[in-house]
């Protein structure tokens, strides 16, 4: 292994940008909002060098609309955004869900709720990211703790979208988007950049939502010969709506389940000094950076502490949280929201009484200290 | 010694924080006058957008409320009907009203809301560092139309004013600006004139400021007010486009 690429300091939002092109990323629509708007900014300069196209469009919902009908067509297409806009957008991140067209979104997350603080860190997009659109749909959510996952985790997202044909949220913050860091970017050789599945049988056989063993249908290129009808309404495999119930038992239970033959694959996370650590904390993006040292300096005073960072968020790493959580003494939940990832932890967890909710709302990122001292409190009382 | 110049009353005492040359300043300074000549302080709930301007409360000493982007003639709309005795009015920039909130202003307008509406055109957005708003003019670069704006990516810079005239609804329409003392003194007219039309309950009026961004447009203050004067008056015309006399 080992890289030939050298070292450059990168923004987290450069880095995004940079990753959505290897990924093949040739679409981008979006309205400036911050702290996303660097991603924006980058495509505009970027994309239309190689041959791929930039529209800042008059507002949120038709920057995503864009972004659909780009992936109609074949494109790799992503869009950028923060809170209030995420929530304009949910309406066409329901209807690529619904009509299972790949897309990437790109929430940069600020404090919430409203306008919130454009430029003050949060994670409160969590349960957004998963419900924010109605309906019973699936999702992927991913989100990075460094500059660097910033940019290997933009790639996964591109292609878990592509592969599952599902809108993947690229759930960052203000820290991580604005954060500069030292980074040696993978080789390129090294990226494995995955393509849509297409069509093998002529235009006349091809239905759009008959999937295969894998559950996932091929999706065919707009204006490439195949017509096929796109709907948001409840449609059959011909994509045609329909009223038939037995049809959308069938058809709605296969759009729900379809992530879950992949979940290990998708699941993706870091683990520091869980070996033998007594007590678990767990977190992710800019909480889990804080928690890292967290665990250095409770372990530098003789806790055995140790960090399980999720960086898939959705779906849930049920597993995951069950294989780390077993046998520790505590286990704590760092996060810069309301408790909303404890809540899921919670569920997941055999015994609830060894969990703790550490969280923070006030706009300014965790110190380590401030957990170590949550810990040690906790520690100390049981 | 008669007092000949002083604060609006309307205005808090609190320094701006409008970057140097911005035009900002001087149309709160206007407005606010215009709301101390009507005797309006007291009745007045401005909305105001999500923009350099989101910062309006610091500023206007009236009852304030910031809307999400682009949703203050909405808004707008709720308080006006259900309390008809206030004077309502929006401060919306660019990117607010022409961009992510052409719908809401649209209809405002068709519907006739009893509402006054400072727009606020200054061709760029100005909060998120400096990115190509709706109007935006050909040619001018900004941070998302990096080799200037083409018209055949991105269309034409939109006339809010000459679009708005088509609809109905409207009663007082202004395109003014800012740039020198004369038209600074017309601009407060035209604002005295929207208001005027809100009180005496004859539907939607709105006026468009031409302003200066130095800051984003990358330009002296000097320079930049040589912009307005020189371009942006050349595609956006001053001047009256509905009044109330056509309307009656």
């Amino acid at each position: 292994m080992g890289t030939t690429r050298k070292a450059q300091l990168l923004q987290g939002n450069q880095a995004c940008s940079l990753a959505a092109l290897e990924a093949g990323v040739r679409f981008y629509a979006g309205y400036p909002i911050t702290p996303s708007t660097e991603i924006a900014e980058f495509m505009a300069r970027e994309l239309p060098k190689i041959g791929g196209k930039f529209i800042q469009m008059e507002d949120e919902l038709a920057g995503m609309g864009a972004v659909v009908g780009a992936s109609l067509t074949g494109v790799k297409a992503l869009t950028a955004t923060s809170g209030p806009g995420f929530s304009l957008k949910q309406e066409n991140i329901g209807f690529a869900a619904m009509a299972e067209i790949p897309c990437v979104i790109v929430n940069v997350q600020r404090m919430g709720p409203s306008t919130g603080g454009p430029t003050a860190p949060a994670q409160g997009d969590l349960m957004q990211a998963r419900w924010g659109t109605h309906g019973d749909h699936p999702v992927i959510a991913l989100s990075p703790a460094s500059v660097l996952e910033a940019y290997t985790l933009t790639i996964k997202a591109v292609n878990f979208s592509e592969k599952f044909r599902v809108p993947v949220i690229f759930l960052m913050d203000e820290v991580i988007g604005h954060m500069r860091e030292k980074v040696v970017l993978p080789d390129r050789d090294e990226l494995e950049i995955v393509e849509r599945k297409r069509p093998t049988v002529s235009p006349e056989e091809y239905k759009p939502y008959a999937a295969d063993e894998s559950g996932i249908p091929a999706m065919a290129d707009f204006g490439q010969g195949y017509r096929w009808h796109v709907t948001g309404l409840n449609h059959d495999q011909t994509g045609n709506p329909t009223g038939k119930t037995a049809v959308l038992e069938k058809e709605l239970s296969r759009l729900f389940h379809k992530l879950e033959p992949y979940r290990e694959e998708i699941t993706l996370y870091q683990t520091f000094q869980v070996e033998d650590a007594e007590y678990l904390l767990i977190s992710f993006g800019c909480s889990a950076r804080s928690s890292l040292a967290a665990v250095e300096i409770l372990r530098k005073q003789g806790i055995k502490a140790g960090l399980l960072q999720l960086q898939t968020i959705w779906p849930f790493p049920d597993q995951v949280i069950k294989e780390f959580t077993t046998d520790k003494k505590g286990v704590f939940v760092v996060e810069m929201n309301a408790g909303q990832l404890c809540l899921e932890v919670q569920r997941t967890m055999q015994n609830r009484k060894l969990l703790n909710s550490i969280t923070k709302i006030n706009g300014e990122l965790f110190t380590p200290q401030e957990i170590v001292n949550k810990v040690k409190e906790a520690v100390n009382n049981a | 010694m008669a007092v000949v110049f002083e604060r609006p009353k309307s205005l808090k005492e609190t320094k701006f924080h409008y970057c140097p040359g911005c035009h900002h300043g001087i149309i709160h300074r206007l407005v606010a006058e215009v709301i101390d000549e009507l005797k309006l302080q007291e009745k007045t709930i401005a909305i105001l957008p999500v923009g350099c301007a989101v910062l309006g409360y610091e500023y206007f000493d009236v009852d304030c409320i910031e809307a999400a982007h682009g949703r203050a003639p909405a808004v707008a709309t709720g308080v006006k009907r259900c309390r008809p005795e206030t004077f309502v009015f929006t401060y919306q920039g660019d990117g607010d009203l022409a961009s992510i909130g052409t719908a809401e202003i649209i209809h405002a307008a068709a519907r006739g809301e009893n509402i006054s509406v400072i727009y606020v055109n200054n061709a760029i957005y100005g909060m998120t560092g400096g990115q190509m708003a709706p109007t935006t003019l050909l040619g001018q670069k900004t941070t998302t139309s990096p080799q200037g704006r083409k018209a055949e990516l991105t269309g034409y810079p939109l006339r809010v004013c000459e679009m708005l005239a088509t609809l109905q609804g409207v009663t007082y329409l202004e395109r003014t600006s800012v740039h020198d003392p004369k038209h600074v003194r017309k601009t407060k007219k035209a604002i005295k004139e929207a208001f005027q039309v809100q009180l005496a309950g004859k539907g939607f009026a709105l006026v468009e400021v031409l302003s200066a961004c130095p800051t984003n447009w990358r330009m002296s203050p000097e320079r930049a007010l040589d912009f307005v004067k020189n371009q942006m008056i050349n595609y956006y015309p001053l001047g009256v486009f509905k009044s109330l006399e056509e309307v009656e």
